[in-house]
């Protein structure tokens, strides 16, 4: 037990000790992000618990409520703090539902789509021959569809396969497949891009000579090499698969405007950018963006951190 | 010498140019979409056909008013009920200069009545039709049919020697895989003609200075570009762009109103918004249930009564739908005023009726909506969710592009679904009457996959389809319409409202079949 | 090729039924049969699909249930405006994005840069349909510069048309490019920067530092030649992607290009013009990433160390 203790402390020591530590302190940009961050995701998590109304309990709303400006504007009514949209829903319940639900599109997409680039593009550039054709060729053929298309696609086989009672609830797990499958071949080409590179350095054919097992060296010496420029795609692609979940229930294919997502409030209130109901737009906006920067100047700074070149 | 001459005559020239260009009046104008297709007998879509109407003529057509009117025939005579002889105009000319005489005429209701003809539907009734003279002709129907004229209204005339030259004189077929010269160009006797065309971008049309009719208008150039995005469209007219736009988005409408030099012009439509209800099934889709409520009269009513369509008119369409009871509009035949009070809105009453039916704590049911199809589609179908979870009747809103919810509503897979009718082109009660509320068959009944059932009003309906009598036609369509209201196969919500909105300068008459009839159009 | 039309058409069968789109609204149940045989939508679907691939092989791609004209011709009519725009997209990502990524990479304290990246961001976190229509606002309705929907004029060169040799065509061409390479210039110069960040630190670079070579022959001689790699990588794949997300850009400023086309198409449920246009995108795939394969042994020497040209070219 004493030692167990011991392993955990030093483990922990080697935590506060290490370089990721250091330039996370050193860095009062990163320090920021990754606050604003933790805060939209625990804001979200918790969004049943400190939303001031449920945005997916249909029988409270009323059209009479309808429009409502925020609280401080003339108009505006307390119980409704950033006002009601259209449906007289309250915006600041429905953008923390909506939060949760883009959080979870994006992180589980972006995730599924990183695994399996990855390993796909590994495999294509160390084998090489016909898996590299092969894998290469259906990258070709997945990523010539668009993201839009993919969904249609599986949202159609869905709506055949599954019961009818289930369909409601299986909206979300095909956005996730959707966009997932779509945006892996990013991530396959551009470790392939630099593995091929890889493969033919010293250290990879020294490890070769000595006998490692190539699924050792595609884990341990060249993945740690190209994972910068994954960081850089995962990064920006976790604000893709946001605005595409965005662009897909523009197309009506996306989270229904019952169970609304940032993006599909976003669009909703696009329609009204004219009309001077700007408060269903801007603040669903706000948080999309402030999201996305945020996860982005994080990603930044991971990539700068965990590079061994860069130190 | 020379040289004075030139200068002398180069600002005349200018001068005079200048002069053309301040009396050139333009209207340049948009809508949601484009024209599919410059061959009027190509296709059966409204708007396409409204926009070929300024170039092609039918026999008899809507005037402002939307009164049928003499067009290329001047007169006509009912000789047997199944007999019609029209006599034409004379002295027409083609846009090419070709004469119009019976067989152009002949030649293209023959073409619209082709089996290939995808106008076909158009004319139901008639069978054939025959030269008398060089300007009179017969149609013959195969039966009794009173809607002739109507029908008339939609079929434009073509050139006979014309589509001879360029090998269309079958009508295109969109399964066969020929080049049809017609698709992309025209030659018609209306009031303009074409100048060039560069599909979704712009179609321009310049002025015909031999149509045989006084012009009523004062313009010399149409420019029409579709622009799909609304906000787009607004944009377009706010910028200066485009003269005038059909399809203005609701929320815009104040706007505009209150932008200086633009005018809105707002009239009731004659689309009437409904949902069907699928008495069909033994159980609905999304309920789980053994049963379907929708089978029983009482649970029909609770679901009128719950809806409050005086809060969705205030709110989601700011006041400007017409509420109905009637799936008809006030402007089309048929229609009867008496008739059109809708059953009250009062939750209460709804709340008793589904306890009496045996739901006391509701059921679910699934509600599917179009999502691209007509003003706030989707928006009213959620607000309608909300106001039956207030008498515990769970709704499933499923809002989709349109082509997936005709899809899976025709085939009888929705429980609840919306939809619209404006009667057109038929314009009249029978439109809705024989494919809506009929129970199906091969003729009848094609929108009606809920099955709905009223052998009283079925007959009805047969006798409405051969009645020559107008007062007692119209008086069965009454009697029909008060029965099937009884019976609530479906809810008739509203009559939405068609907005334009133009630059203050331009005047042009709104009907309720929102067709733009730019040939009353003036500039100022 | 064939895998590509052969998801597209299955996936047809769940877009919708074509027939209520293309028969008046009281058209009868007969009707409506009699269309969905003569269109041949009530044979099976391998059937259906046999019948496409015979007659697409001949470059047959059927007529437009929507148009009434051949499939192919409209393709043609579309394809020059959004290559077009893709091409100034692409055009555009580079030159600014190259720059500014070098920027960052060099100066990577200075405020301008970290201003740049997180204006980039920022740009890239609203939705395309929102930046368009912003800008729209901005520029159509209340400065009045630049038209809000269209190609301006066009001048036609054989059978290409294209709108830069005309003012009102380049003016129209501004803000549809805009919102199309935001997001590729961001994505450019966060490439460039993470990729030079890694050359400058690597051995080589501190050699030729050492040999006295000036600051702006090592940055851009060396550096930046080692950085472009990646990038050609990436913006051959972008080209696609570009392609796809111009189908958003050009209904918002409706551009008369294929992704309009396409659009319609869906919502008409035109199942030739879908066909047509996704064996389209992809045939336009292949090539651009053969053309991408080859550029790597051009751009990176690494790659043709057997072939000898190695030596001639550095």
């Amino acid at each position: 037990m004493n030692s167990e203790t011991q392993r955990l402390n030093s483990g922990w020591h080697r935590f506060i000790d290490s370089d990721l530590l250091y330039s996370f302190r050193r860095s009062p940009v990163t320090i920021v992000a990754s606050v604003v961050v933790f805060t939209l995701i625990l804001a979200a998590l918790l969004a049943p618990w400190i939303a001031p109304h449920d945005p997916f309990d249909v029988s409270t709303l009323s059209l009479l409520n309808s429009e409502l400006p925020p609280a401080w504007v003339e108009g505006g009514d307390a119980t409704f703090l950033l006002g009601t949209d259209g449906q007289g829903r309250d915006v600041l319940s429905a953008m923390l539902y909506g939060a949760r639900i883009s959080i979870l599109v994006g992180l589980s997409s972006v995730a599924f789509a990183m695994v399996l680039g990855v390993c796909l593009g590994l495999l294509a550039a160390y084998v090489g021959g016909a898996v590299d054709a092969t894998i290469m060729r259906i990258a070709d053929i997945m990523i010539s569809f668009p993201p839009i298309l993919v969904a249609l696609l599986i949202n159609g086989v869905a709506r055949g396969i599954l019961p009818p009672e289930m369909q409601h609830d299986a909206v979300i797990f095909v956005l996730i497949l959707a966009i997932g499958l779509t945006t892996w071949v990013q991530y396959a080409r551009t470790v392939r891009g630099s593995t091929m590179v890889e493969k033919n350095r010293e250290y990879v054919l020294a490890a070769r000579v000595i006998g490692l097992r190539s699924r050792t060296i595609m884990a341990k010496h060249i993945l740690p090499n190209v994972i910068g420029p994954i960081l850089v795609v995962a990064t920006v692609n976790l604000a893709i698969a946001i605005l595409i979940e965005a662009a897909l229930s523009f197309l009506g294919v996306g989270m229904p405007p019952t169970e609304p997502s940032l993006g599909t409030l976003i669009r909703i209130g696009n329609e009204f950018l004219f009309s001077g109901v700007w408060w269903v737009v801007i603040f669903p906006s706000i948080v999309l963006v402030l999201l996305v920067l945020s996860v982005n100047l994080l990603g930044d700074w991971l990539r700068d951190a965990l590079n061994p070149k860069l130190r | 010498m020379n040289k004075i001459n030139k200068y002398l005559v180069l600002p005349i020239i200018t001068s005079s140019t200048l002069f053309t260009t301040v009396q050139a009046n333009t209207i340049t104008w948009s809508d949601t979409s484009d024209i599919y297709s410059m061959d009027p007998h190509g296709q059966a879509i409204s708007p396409t056909l409204a926009f070929l109407h300024h170039i092609y003529e039918p026999l008899v057509r809507y005037n402002k008013e939307l009164e049928i009117e003499p067009s290329l025939a001047t007169d006509w005579e009912v000789v047997r009920p199944d007999l019609w002889r029209f006599t034409l105009r004379e002295g027409v000319t083609y846009h090419n200069g070709n004469s119009f005489d019976a067989d152009d005429v002949v030649a293209s209701l023959k073409r619209a009545i082709h089996p290939d003809s995808p106008l076909r539907g158009n004319l139901p009734a008639v069978s054939d039709v025959r030269k008398v003279n060089s300007h009179t002709v017969e149609i013959e129907l195969n039966g009794s049919y009173p809607l002739l004229l109507n029908d008339l209204t939609n079929v434009y005339i073509l050139d006979k020697d014309w589509m001879t030259e360029h090998g269309a004189l079958d009508p295109v077929d969109p399964t066969k895989g020929d080049r049809s010269y017609s698709t992309t160009n025209t030659n018609g006797t209306g009031p303009f003609v074409l100048e060039s065309r560069r599909p979704d971008a712009e179609t321009i049309l310049t002025i015909n200075e031999d149509w045989w009719d006084d012009a009523q208008h004062n313009l010399t150039r149409i420019e029409f570009t579709p622009i799909s995005s609304d906000a787009t469209r607004v944009s377009a007219l706010l910028s200066g762009q485009i003269d005038m736009m059909l399809s203005v988005p609701l929320q815009d409408v104040s706007r505009l109103e209150s932008s200086q030099g633009y005018q809105v012009h707002e009239i009731a439509g004659l689309r009437t918004i409904m949902l069907a209800l699928n008495q069909s099934a033994d159980r609905l889709g999304q309920n789980g249930l053994d049963s379907n409520p929708l089978q029983d009269l009482r649970v029909r009513k609770a679901l009128y009564q719950a809806i409050d369509m005086d809060l969705i008119r205030d709110r989601l369409m700011r006041g400007k739908s017409r509420n109905t009871a009637l799936p008809v509009a006030p402007a089309v035949p048929g229609y009867d005023a008496s008739l059109d009070e809708r059953f009250p809105h009062d939750p209460d009453a709804a709340q008793q009726l589904l306890t009496e039916a045996g739901y006391p704590d509701g059921f679910t049911v699934g509600l599917d909506c179009p999502n691209d199809r007509y003003v706030r589609d989707e928006e009213i179908c959620q607000a309608i969710a909300a106001m039956w979870a207030r008498v515990g009747v769970n709704a499933r809103v499923n809002a989709r592009n349109s082509s997936n919810h005709w899809q899976e509503a025709l085939n009888g897979g929705s429980d609840i679904w919306m939809f619209g009718w404006a009667t057109l082109p038929m314009l009249d009660s029978f439109s809705i009457l024989s494919q809506v509320i009929s129970s199906p068959n091969n003729n009848y009944g094609a929108w009606n996959p809920g099955n709905y059932q009223n052998d009283e009003v079925n007959s009805l309906i047969e006798k409405i389809a051969v009645a020559q009598d107008e007062e007692e036609r119209l008086a069965m369509i009454a009697r029909a319409f008060e029965l099937s209201k009884a019976d609530i196969p479906l809810i008739p919500l509203h009559q939405q409202p068609l907005i334009w909105a133009t630059k203050d300068n331009i005047n042009v008459p709104q009907t309720p079949d929102n067709k733009v009839r730019l040939w009353y159009a003036t500039v100022e | 090729m064939l895998a590509v039309a052969f998801i597209a058409f299955s996936m047809f069968s769940f877009v919708g039924d074509p027939v209520t789109n293309m028969l008046p609204q009281d058209a009868t149940l007969e009707q409506r049969t009699a269309l969905q045989e003569r269109l041949g939508l009530n044979e099976s679907l391998p059937v259906q699909f046999g019948k496409f691939v015979t007659n697409a092989v001949q470059g047959n791609f059927g007529i437009s249930y929507r148009n009434q004209r051949l499939v192919s011709d409209l393709i043609a009519e579309r394809f020059p405006a959004t290559m077009e725009l893709v091409f100034a997209a692409v055009v555009m990502s580079l030159v600014i994005g190259i720059p500014m990524g070098v920027y960052t990479a060099l100066k990577r304290d200075s405020w301008l840069s970290h201003l740049l990246q997180a204006l980039s961001l920022t740009g890239i976190s609203v939705p395309t349909f929102v930046t368009g229509i912003l800008l729209i606002l901005v520029f159509s309705v209340w400065l009045n510069w630049l038209p809000s929907f269209g190609r301006g004029e066009v001048v036609e060169l054989g059978w290409w048309s294209t709108g830069l040799l005309t003012v009102s065509g380049i003016k129209a061409m501004i803000m549809p490019v805009i919102t199309l390479s935001l997001f590729q210039i961001t994505l450019i110069m966060r490439l460039v920067r993470a990729e030079m960040l890694e050359v400058l630190k690597t051995d080589y670079i501190r050699f030729a530092r050492a040999r006295g070579l000036t600051n702006r022959v090592v940055n851009f001689s060396h550096a930046l030649r080692n950085t472009l790699m990646p990038v050609i990588t990436i913006t051959g794949l972008q080209i696609g992607a570009l392609i796809a997300f111009a189908i958003i850009t050009e209904t918002v400023f409706q551009w008369p290009g294929m992704g309009l086309l396409f659009m319609q198409a869906v919502s008409f449920v035109d199942i030739p013009v879908m066909s047509a246009y996704l064996v389209m995108v992809s045939l336009i795939f292949v090539v651009i990433n053969t053309i991408v394969d080859m550029l790597y042994f051009v751009v990176d020497p690494r790659l043709r160390v057997d072939t000898g040209q190695n030596k001639a070219g550095a």
